[in-house]
């Protein structure tokens, strides 16, 4: 065959957008030499069709006809300017190309068969630059190490992809004769991250079966052990010192986040935290299920590819609940380090923070846009602590069959795995993302990166949907972490499993048995399909190109069996793999920390206060990043992530309709403070809850059908003073959730979010809690938005503003702490929560908006800019307690459960009724002037700003 | 006729046919979804339908550019049944990634008497900005041929896309374009005046929005009229509390009103 290659590059007169903003990132980076980058795509086809074929796929394929042109062959530097470096970036061998696959197909429909297919990028920068500006420019916007092979000058290509077939050589790992520190160093040389006490159990249980493990059989164990996997930290028993007092726990998480769960005892809850995603009713034929996964290591490493397997596996999660639900929309959460960090500041081996921003976004964008489920809800949280841990959580909620929310895997069942195929990538993901970072990561642990192609999941969700409607299987689950093996050993747990693992359907030949069990490889599910059912399932799938194989089936010997090619490669009991993980019980420790009030002078004027607050990381809109994400598909939209008469004011939460003809609708929200955890953990979590539940009540869902779901992102857990501020949330969660009568239905942990530095010191991530909720909303009409209606509507707020600007936004565009942390008061909370949403519901409310970050000021600034109306405040009508005295504390105080709202003068004396015995006050008026003015209690104006003023300051920290 | 069918087309990533197939049934018709593999199979299936559609989304991933594989598929297994369907008289709508398709296969903007095709002049590129957006914008009507369009009504619907810059060869192109009826909607501000970002919020010579082909049966657009079906889409509903049809209705109610009318 001859190899063509083919560049196509852009006609003169069309702008190169790509190269384009590249040139942009390379003078972010300081390099001023570059006075422009052309970019090109490159495709390398083996085929043996002649040139006047080529011409063809050239310009009927690969070429726009009016704004490209293309050669094919190589093409030189420019005439003329000698100045100029070309720059090649391919795939590594191995990594999934999605466009590759597509021109393939797309040759095949013009009538010519093609072997290898491959697509690389190539540059050529202009301007004279030194060989170390090249090496960073390919390193910090050009490639990524992990997955891409970069070349410079114009002589080579890189190899093709080694297609060496495998040999069958069945490896035994010893541990029969080992002691304690020979354990141990296996653990570490082989990556099982298992701890010696593991080791030891497994060394136990091979020593009474008289024979050495396989090297599958102990990875099989590492994946199913892991921390990803099982959670042993919050599952492990635990004594806790808390200043003085000593308590036990049997069961973390059973004690408390678990517990409120059970004594709640919702009969609306019909599966909860026992499948890949807490299930709760919709309506009388329906159900939703709701997962928030975290995807931190990966997206460390490459935050475009890590962001998009992080969604595009948390997709697979309601697909593989219960017997299978339909997406219907995507939050995401991100946590980084302040973008405009110096490059010199920044420690080795870690991305610009900007870079894995702008990264996780678009990776986020490409993979959720493409499986056209829109992105509604999310928050950014900028911290320095997060620079080499960024966290990613990423979020689906799925729409079900009420009656199909349980899966019945039977002996005799076939086992199927569907979709994607699998390859050499992500191996290793379940075990590496349950331990520390250090400095080295990127090189060693590139093979833990996934790559995804969203279409090859669109697609198999497509016949799943069909099948699943068909009632073709019995039960279904995703291939997440630990991949193959995880998947068949969870699904066969009471039964017993045989799996032929040469006949998993490969990308490239070379795999070998063990890396074909525990491949991370993306877009893959499993199901259980009765004998009698294949053909009818198998022919759905293939109607629509979708690959399905049956691997193997499920026994009643309660054993996990290996073959390839008729070799027994592993016999594990199923008991031993899911219940001999030995029990830890860990120490904890929390101490409030001593911690003073800064002493700040009180000010004439707070202007200056509230446009910093606006602009600052956490508080600036998030406009560039919303948009980017199509929050519209799907057409369930009811209040978009912004709202207001420019359509860009900040919505508290979002509600969509899951069904297009009726008007019941969900609201989706979250809560996030890791600022207050630095002053005590348990306000922190409880400040999280009332947040997500304050967003819900403002939109109009009902207070009575919340779920939560906690995502525990932690530092290393193993530090009993980590451990202590865990436990310390994980009791507040027991305790909001009870008061707000709102049980945890799903959760996650992401532990030893820890960076180790070439110095050898550390950096470790502030205990994260992110909260997420959702509810129902009975009738869509009724729904609330956080944008100023009219001139002379009446503002109240509800909710009691006390001194406590511990852990606010004023105290951190200062750089201080502070010691006074919200305080939620669980007794008032929900009252102020049910009387809110009986006043939505009454139409007594135009519009409602949550106080949080940044306090009342920040509240009255976006409801009147998101508006186009003015307000006119007044202190003196604020509920507040006795110590809260400065206006600096009731301005920007973040005290908790306070809410906004705006009421039209004739429904004052209904609106007013509804609020008896709670803390309530009349702070102002709509105006039409265009203008924020809040007056003291003396009456003195202490802020007053024009609208555009407020908004521009709002808007500009991310007009990127 | 009162039973007007419609085919909402499904292929590998596109995305959008549910709630296309909604808005269909909506506004009159029996609406079905079918797979690309299964009219390539029975070509004759579409001899059962009166409008085709091809819907949002990012079809075989929008790989090489945006719908250009599909439009390849299509080119050479379905090319001649698409050009029975319309000169059958029959009405076919692209909407957002179907634009795209349609203008890459050289269904738009279509052969004219005078040009022999615009296969090779017009395109549907990536937006000036670089990056998907999603934002809503006010489209004003340019031409009295497209059935599906009320002429004198200017509508608000979102624009859900990365690849939305339609651009001519050059500016007789334009100018053909603009002299043969081609252009169906230009992207406006709330007064019916033509702008800069985010007015025109991906850089379109001349605004352009959408396309028509000589017969005004074919309409290719990149805003998405199937989510502004019902009052509670629309952005500020809870400012204005509207009543009337939602403004993505009337290419729908139109399209079925057309085949109640004419078979």
């Amino acid at each position: 065959m001859t190899q063509w290659r083919f560049e196509v590059f852009n006609h003169t007169g069309f702008p190169d957008v790509h190269g384009h903003s590249i040139l942009e990132e390379i003078k972010e980076l300081g390099i001023k030499e570059i006075q422009a980058v052309q970019s090109a795509r490159v495709f390398l086809i083996e085929a043996d069709f002649d040139k006047q074929f080529a011409k063809r796929v050239a310009e009927e394929l690969l070429t726009d006809p009016v704004c490209e042109q293309y050669i094919i062959g190589r093409s030189g530097p420019p005439a003329g300017l000698a100045k100029a470096t070309l720059i090649e970036v391919h795939l590594k061998s191995g990594v999934t190309d999605p466009v590759a696959e597509s021109v393939t197909n797309a040759i095949y429909d013009m009538g010519q068969k093609t072997g290898n297919v491959r697509t690389a990028k190539k540059y050529i920068l202009l301007g004279g630059i030194s060989q170390k500006q090249i090496d960073t420019i390919t390193k910090k916007i050009l490639a990524n190490d992990c997955i891409e092979e970069v070349i410079i000058g114009n002589e080579t290509e890189p190899p093709g992809p080694h297609l060496k077939p495998y040999e069958f050589n069945l490896v035994h790992w010893p541990v029969c004769n080992l002691d304690a520190g020979a354990l141990t160093k296996l653990s570490k040389e082989k990556d099982l991250f298992l701890n010696l006490t593991e080791m030891q159990t497994i060394r136990n249980y091979y020593t009474e079966l008289s024979r050495e493990p396989t090297d599958v059989e102990l990875e099989t164990i590492a994946q199913t052990w892991s921390e990803h996997c099982v959670h042993k930290t919050l599952k492990s028993s635990i004594d806790f010192s808390f200043n003085d007092q000593q308590l036990h726990f049997d069961n973390l998480l059973k004690e408390t986040v678990f517990k409120a769960t059970k004594e709640l005892d919702k009969n609306w809850c019909i599966s909860v935290f026992e499948d890949n995603a807490g299930v709760v009713e919709f309506d009388s034929d329906s159900a939703i299920c709701f997962k928030v996964e975290t995807h931190n290591h990966p997206s460390a490493l490459d935050p475009y590819g890590g962001a998009a397997t992080g969604i595009g596996g948390v997709i697979r999660d309601p697909m593989g609940t219960g017997l299978g639900a339909k997406p219907i929309a995507n939050t995401d959460i991100f946590c980084f380090g302040e973008p405009d960090k110096k490059i010199g500041d920044i420690p080795k081996g870690i991305l610009h923070p900007k870079r894995i921003m702008k990264g996780v976004v678009a990776g986020v964008r490409d993979y959720g846009n493409r499986m056209g489920i829109p992105t509604v809800n999310g928050a950014i949280y900028f911290d320095d602590r997060y620079l080499a841990n960024p966290l990613v959580f990423c979020g689906n909620i799925g729409l079900m069959d009420k009656n199909k929310c349980f899966k019945n895997p039977q002996t005799g069942n076939l086992i199927i795995v569907v979709g994607g195929r699998t390859g050499r990538d992500g191996i290793h993901g379940a075990t590496f993302s349950s331990g520390q970072m250090t400095h080295e990561y990127e090189t060693i642990f590139s093979h833990a990166v996934q790559i995804g192609n969203a279409i090859t999941e669109k697609k198999m969700l497509d016949v799943l949907l069909k099948a699943n409607e068909l009632n073709l299987y019995e039960a279904i689950t995703d291939c997440g972490a630990g991949g193959l093996s995880s998947a068949v050993g969870e699904m066969g747990e009471k039964l017993g499993a045989e799996v032929e693992l040469e006949k998993v359907p490969l990308k490239y030949a070379g795999l070998s048995y063990t890396e074909i069990w525990i491949s991370e490889a993306q877009e893959r599910m499993l199901i259980a399909v009765k004998p009698e059912k294949l053909d009818e399932i198998m022919k759905i799938f293939k109607a629509e190109n979708v690959e399905a194989t049956v691997i193997g089936k499920f026994t009643d010997n309660k054993k996990l069996t290996l073959r390839y090619d008729g070799n027994q490669i592993a016999e594990i009991d199923m008991q031993f793999l899911h219940e001999g993980i030995p029990k830890y019980s860990r120490k904890a420790a929390w101490n409030e920390p001593e911690l003073t009030e800064p002493a700040i002078p009180e000010k004439q004027n707070y202007n200056d206060d509230l446009l910093k607050i606006l602009s600052s990381y956490n508080v600036a809109s998030k406009e560039w990043v919303i948009r980017q994400y199509d929050h519209e598909v799907q057409g369930g939209s009811v209040v978009k992530p912004l709202t207001g008469e420019k359509n860009d004011g900040p919505s508290d939460a979002a509600v969509i309709k899951p069904k297009l003809n009726s008007q019941k609708a969900i609201a989706i929200s979250c809560g996030m403070n890791p600022l207050y955890g630095d002053i005590d953990p348990y306000w922190m979590a409880l400040a999280g809850i009332d947040e997500a539940v304050r967003n819900l009540i403002s939109v109009g869902a009902r207070p009575d059908r919340i779920a939560l779901l906690d995502n525990f992102c932690w530092g290393n857990c193993t530090k009993p003073e980590t451990l202590g501020t865990l436990v310390r949330s994980a009791q507040a969660c027991y305790d909001g959730a009870t008061a707000f009568k709102a049980p945890f239905i799903s959760g996650k942990d992401s532990l030893n979010n820890e960076f180790e530095c070439e110095d050898g010191s550390t950096i470790s991530i502030p205990p994260t809690l992110l909260v997420s909720a959702v509810s129902i909303v009975e009738d869509v009409n009724n729904c609330v938005t956080m944008d100023l209606k009219d001139s002379d509507n009446l503002l109240f707020i509800i909710g009691e503003t006390k001194n406590e600007l511990g852990g606010s936004h004023y105290y951190k565009i200062r750089k201080q702490l502070g010691s006074n942390v919200p305080k939620v008061d669980l007794r008032k909370a929900p009252k102020i929560a049910e009387k809110i949403s009986e006043a939505i519901n009454q139409q007594l409310i135009e519009s409602c908006h949550d106080c949080s970050e940044g306090g009342l000021a920040v509240t009255l600034a976006e409801m009147a800019f998101a508006g186009e109306l003015g307000i006119k405040a007044n202190l003196k009508g604020l509920p507040k307690s006795d110590d809260c005295l400065k206006a600096s504390s009731q301005l920007f105080s973040e005290s908790t459960s306070r809410f906004v709202v705006e009421v039209k003068q004739e429904n004052f004396d209904n609106f007013a009724k509804l609020m008896l015995n709670l803390p309530f006050g009349q702070i102002g008026t709509v105006t039409k002037e265009k203008k924020l003015i809040i007056k003291n209690q003396n009456g003195k104006n202490i802020i007053n700003i024009d609208n555009d003023k407020l908004k521009q300051s709002w808007q500009k920290t991310f007009n990127w | 006729m009162n039973n007007v069918k419609a085919i909402v087309l499904r292929a590998a990533g596109i995305n959008c046919d549910t709630e296309t197939e909604y808005a269909l049934n909506l506004a009159g018709a029996n609406a079905q979804r079918i797979h690309i593999n299964q009219i390539i199979e029975k070509q004759t299936i579409l001899d059962g339908f009166h409008i085709m559609v091809f819907p949002g989304g990012f079809s075989y991933g929008d790989d090489v550019a945006a719908g250009k594989i599909l439009a390849n598929q299509i080119i050479h297994h379905l090319a001649e049944a698409i050009r029975k369907f319309i000169a059958d008289g029959k009405l076919v709508l692209g909407i957002c990634n179907g634009f795209q398709v349609l203008t890459k296969m050289g269904i738009l903007p279509g052969d004219d008497s005078t040009t022999p095709a615009y296969q090779n002049d017009v395109t549907i590129t990536c937006n000036d900005s670089g990056i998907f957006e999603d934002r809503w914008v006010y489209l004003a009507p340019q031409t009295k041929r497209c059935l599906f369009i009320d002429p004198d009504k200017q509508i608000y619907m979102p624009i859900a896309h990365g690849e939305g810059k339609v651009v001519a060869k050059d500016d007789d192109t334009l100018q053909a374009l603009i002299d043969n009826d081609h252009i169906a909607f230009k992207y406006v501000d709330e007064d019916g005046n033509e702008g800069g970002y985010p007015i025109n919020p991906n850089g379109s010579i001349a605004s352009i929005a959408g396309l028509t082909d000589t017969t005004g049966r074919v309409l290719g657009l990149m805003p998405h009229p199937e989510r502004h079906i019902h009052n509670t889409q629309h952005p500020r509903w809870t400012r204005l509390k509207t009543k009337g049809q939602p403004d993505g209705m009337t290419i729908f109610k139109n399209a079925v009103n057309y085949i109640k009318n004419n078979f």
